[in-house]
């Protein structure tokens, strides 16, 4: 009974965390390996010297086989996906000499942030179509385009620019070695918040393969929150924007007034 | 040392941002203008989202302003009436600007709307008001008197009708172009995030002819409200005021204006124009370049939560 809650639960974390993932089962039948996760927190607290956090997540391998095991068989790969929203990827092209968006193409409901980590190259861990039909990794990441893409030529180029500018921004990362055996069973896997990480609730999701073969999977929530006076300001601005731009302005009169005081005697 | 903006949404080096506030305050003090010509390019070279840089700028103009108009108002140097026409132009204006300001965001042309307005409005500008003050140079070295206003000389604008009299600025103008460059004033300013006094007073000064001595007081009284409005408008409509970043830029940008102020009355008249309008050429020549030379990525990618 118990181990049904929390497939329910996995299953629904992951449906939570996009239709995408919903196809897939956190247990392949044909094994008897079982994968267990935690985390140190479950809240990052964004604070006014934020500098991006790194997040420390141990897991470990139930019932595996020793002769496996010893051959490094098994493979772990741990993603830290951040809120989704839709993205809109723009292209320039030269128009009377000067650099114009001409055309755009919107994704659906992407991550705005992604890290992931792994015991090796995903490449190298399972066939290239198990990786796109689970949708692990930034190259598998299912982009699907909103609206209407005409003959939908141009699909590819517009999916490879997104993931590059992404890539190169920092917010999708890859760590090909950041998940780590500390025992036969035990594995620790570091995954990287960038410091422009968005607030929301992130998913950390880990998978097991056994000779490339995946094998099970496991999902836990993840808060990341403004405190304090950062929360308190977002939430004004939002909530109360009329009294905020006051404030805004009053602030301003205060700091231009109070300065030509300061400095009027000298 | 960082600090985090909550509506940027992300750390930046506090540092940074102080030294801008204060290059761009000590700017505006030495030549009496707001600065946000300066500001929002700065803030956008340095990754703050371009949506919240125009709305975060208008209320650091805000503040310097305010300090510098006190000043003004002091010496008696506003003209209120002529302010106060203007201003009316300056908020239907902003109204307009906030508007066009959603809707070029949505379409996703904002970014090229607000380099081009700046390269043709700073290069336009900058050219004209260094050619005034090279010849303006030249006279001076022949001992000539240099008058920027030619009492005798009138242009169309003053053959329009509803004229008033201005008692303090001495003149009995038509209220259509003042009324008129106070609203193209006001879509700039919430368009671009500039408090608009760089054009203001060179069309003050050469389009209306109106006395030198009460042009920068007067554009700068009515700069106050029409940024504060549309610091307000920007808030409620578009969310994009970053309170923390503007406070930052703020007290930096009124402390670098006091020694700018007295920098600027150590140099003469037309030296300063001239520095001004090569300064305004070199932002203006800069955004040109970028707009031609082929980009580093002809894609970008922006999420549906914020830039445009």
């Amino acid at each position: 009974m118990l181990r049904f809650a929390r497939t329910a639960l996995a299953l629904l974390a992951l449906t939570l965390a996009g239709p995408a993932h919903a196809a897939i089962q956190d247990e392949n039948a044909d094994f008897t390996e079982k994968l267990e996760i935690g985390i140190s927190t479950d809240e990052i607290a964004i604070t006014s010297d934020f500098r991006g956090a790194d997040l420390t997540i141990f897991g470990a391998v139930d019932g595996f086989d020793q002769g496996l095991l010893v051959q490094g068989r098994y493979n772990i790969v741990v993603s830290l996906e951040g809120p989704k929203d839709n993205a809109t990827v723009r292209k320039k092209e030269r128009v009377f000499g000067i650099w114009v968006n001409t055309s755009s193409m919107t994704f659906e409901l992407v991550p705005e942030s992604y890290s992931l980590s792994s015991t090796r190259d995903i490449e190298t861990i399972a066939p290239p179509g198990e990786m796109g039909n689970m949708g692990i990794g930034v190259d598998h990441m299912r982009l699907v385009p909103l609206g209407f893409v005409g003959d939908g030529s141009n699909l590819g180029e517009f999916r490879n620019a997104f993931r590059r500018i992404r890539e190169t921004s920092g917010v999708y990362e890859r760590d090909p070695g950041g998940v780590q055996f500390i025992s036969s069973s035990l594995f620790k896997a570091s995954v990287r918040l960038p410091a422009n990480v968005p607030n929301g609730v992130h998913v950390v999701r880990a998978y097991l393969f056994r000779d490339g073969v995946f094998v099970a999977a496991k999902a836990l929530p993840l808060r990341v929150v403004k405190t304090g006076l950062e929360q308190f300001i977002t939430q004004a601005a939002h909530q109360q924007p009329l009294l905020y731009g006051l404030m805004a302005v009053l602030l301003a009169v205060i700091t231009g007034w109070g300065a030509s005081l300061i400095f009027r005697k000298e | 040392m960082t600090i985090y903006l909550p509506i940027a949404e992300l750390s930046v080096n506090i540092l940074i941002i102080l030294g801008m506030g204060a290059a761009v305050g000590f700017l505006s003090g030495m030549f009496g203008v707001g600065g946000g010509f300066l500001i929002t390019p700065l803030l956008i070279f340095y990754n703050i989202p371009p949506v919240v840089a125009v709305a975060t700028g208008a209320n650091q103009v805000v503040a310097s302003s305010i300090s510098g108009a006190i000043t003004h108002f002091r010496r008696g140097t506003i003209d209120i009436k002529l302010g106060t026409v203007l201003l009316c132009g300056g908020l239907a204006g902003a109204t307009l600007g906030v508007w066009l300001f959603s809707l070029l965001r949505r379409i996703g042309q904002l970014d090229l709307v607000i380099s081009l307005l700046y390269v043709v409005l700073l290069s336009t500008v900058g050219g004209l008001m260094l050619w005034e003050s090279i010849v303006a140079m030249r006279k001076a070295a022949k001992n000539q008197a240099t008058t920027l206003r030619r009492p005798g000389q009138h242009n169309w604008v003053h053959g329009l009708p509803l004229k008033m009299r201005f008692k303090k600025s001495k003149i009995y103008l038509s209220v259509i172009p003042v009324a008129g460059l106070g609203f193209c004033i006001g879509i700039l300013t919430s368009v671009m995030g500039v408090g608009g006094g760089f054009i203001m007073v060179p069309a003050m000064i050469y389009l209306l002819r109106i006395p030198t001595n009460v042009v920068v007081g007067t554009s700068l009284f009515q700069i106050i409200f029409v940024s504060a409005y549309t610091v307000i408008v920007q808030a409620s409509t578009n969310y994009t005021v970053d309170i923390v970043l503007a406070f930052v830029l703020m007290i930096a940008g009124v402390i670098g204006a006091q020694y700018g102020v007295r920098v600027g009355q150590k140099l003469r008249g037309e030296q300063l124009r001239a520095l001004l309008a090569l300064l305004v050429l070199a932002v203006g020549i800069r955004l040109a370049i970028e707009l031609v030379i082929p980009p580093k990525d002809i894609y970008s990618v922006v999420s549906a939560g914020f830039g445009f």
